[in-house]
C-alpha cells in the first residue's frame, strides 16, 4: 500500500503545490478545477521524477512557513535601507565587498533556499558557489564590517535552514 | 460605500509606494558605476516595488467587487526567478572579470564559475599579456 502511494505520489508537497497553482491560475474555486489540479499534480511529478532522484528527507513545513514570514519582513526592512543607500550615499563613499560564507548545509535544496534568501534580502547578492559546494560567494552593496554581515547570514538564516532541512 | 472609499485610497497609496520603489531602483541602475553594485538596485528594490503595484491591482479588483488571486502567483514566480537571474548576471561578471576578482574560497580550490578550461586559459593569456 505504502509502495503504491509512493509510486503515485513521489513528491506529495509538489503535488499539493501544483494543484494550488492550477486553482489560482483559473481564478475560480470549483470542484472540477480542484480535481483537474490534483490530476495535474499526479501526472507532472511522476512524469518528471527522472530529474528528481532524491526526495528531500525531513522537511519541516511549519518552520518553513515561519521562516518565509521572517524573510518577507527582512525584505521590507532592508528594501528601505537599500533605497536610502541608493539615494544618499555618493558613489565615492560606497564600500562594496565580497564576502565568503562557509556553508554547514549539505543538501542542494537547502543551499538553494539560502542563496535565494540572500539575494532577495536587499544589500546582498549570492554570486557563486565553490566548486565542491562548501562555500558561498556573496556580494555586499555597502558595509563597514563584512565579517558582521557573514555572521548575521550564518546565525539568522543558515541556522534556521539547518533546522528546517534536518 | 465607505469600504469602497478606503479600498480606493489604499490602492492609490500602494501605487505611490510601489512606483516610488521602482523609480529608486531605476535611479540606482543609472547612478552606480560598477557592474556588481549596479546589480543590487533593480533586483532588490524591484521586488518590493512590483509587489506593491500587484497589491494595488488586487485591492482595485476587490473594490470593483470581484476577487483576483493571479497577483499572488505573479509575486511567487517573481520571488523564485529573481535570484536566478541575479545569480547569472553575477556569474557573467565574474567570468568576464568585469569586477574585482573575488577572494578564493577557504576549503575548496576555486569558484565554480572560474573552474572552466576557457576561464583558466583566459587568465593565463592576461597574465602573459
Amino acid at each position: 500500500m505504502s509502495r503504491a502511494i509512493r509510486w503515485l505520489l513521489p513528491h506529495p508537497l509538489l503535488t499539493l503545490l501544483l494543484a494550488v497553482v492550477w486553482v489560482l491560475l483559473q481564478n475560480e474555486v470549483t470542484a472540477g478545477m480542484i480535481v483537474f489540479g490534483i490530476i495535474l499534480g499526479i501526472i507532472i511529478p511522476s512524469g518528471t521524477s527522472i530529474w528528481w532522484p532524491d526526495t528531500p528527507q525531513g522537511f519541516r513545513m511549519g518552520k518553513m512557513i515561519s521562516y518565509s514570514f521572517m524573510v518577507i519582513w527582512d525584505i521590507m526592512v532592508a528594501n528601505v535601507q537599500v533605497a536610502w543607500i541608493v539615494l544618499t550615499v555618493p558613489n565615492a563613499k560606497l564600500k562594496p565587498a565580497w564576502i565568503v560564507v562557509p556553508l554547514d548545509l549539505l543538501q542542494p535544496e537547502a543551499i538553494t533556499v539560502l542563496a535565494g534568501t540572500i539575494t532577495l534580502t536587499p544589500g546582498t547578492v549570492s554570486a557563486d558557489l565553490s566548486d565542491e559546494g562548501h562555500s558561498l560567494l556573496v556580494h555586499v552593496l555597502h558595509t563597514d564590517d563584512p565579517d558582521a554581515v557573514r555572521d548575521e547570514i550564518k546565525s539568522r538564516y543558515e541556522a534556521r535552514l539547518k533546522e528546517i532541512f534536518s | 460605500m465607505t469600504s469602497e472609499i478606503i479600498l480606493n485610497y489604499a490602492t492609490a497609496l500602494s501605487l505611490l509606494v510601489g512606483s516610488g520603489f521602482v523609480s529608486v531602483g531605476a535611479i540606482g541602475l543609472l547612478k552606480f558605476n560598477d557592474s556588481m553594485t549596479r546589480l543590487h538596485a533593480p533586483t532588490k528594490v524591484g521586488t518590493v516595488g512590483i509587489g506593491m503595484l500587484l497589491l494595488a491591482s488586487m485591492l482595485h479588483s476587490f473594490a470593483l467587487g470581484d476577487t483576483s488571486f493571479h497577483e499572488l502567483l505573479i509575486m511567487a514566480f517573481l520571488f523564485v526567478t529573481a535570484p536566478i537571474s541575479a545569480n547569472f548576471i553575477a556569474k557573467v561578471n565574474i567570468h568576464r572579470q568585469a569586477c574585482e576578482t573575488p577572494p578564493s574560497p577557504p576549503r575548496d580550490d576555486t569558484w565554480s564559475t572560474l573552474n572552466s578550461p576557457e576561464a583558466s586559459e583566459e587568465t593565463a593569456e592576461k597574465v602573459e599579456a
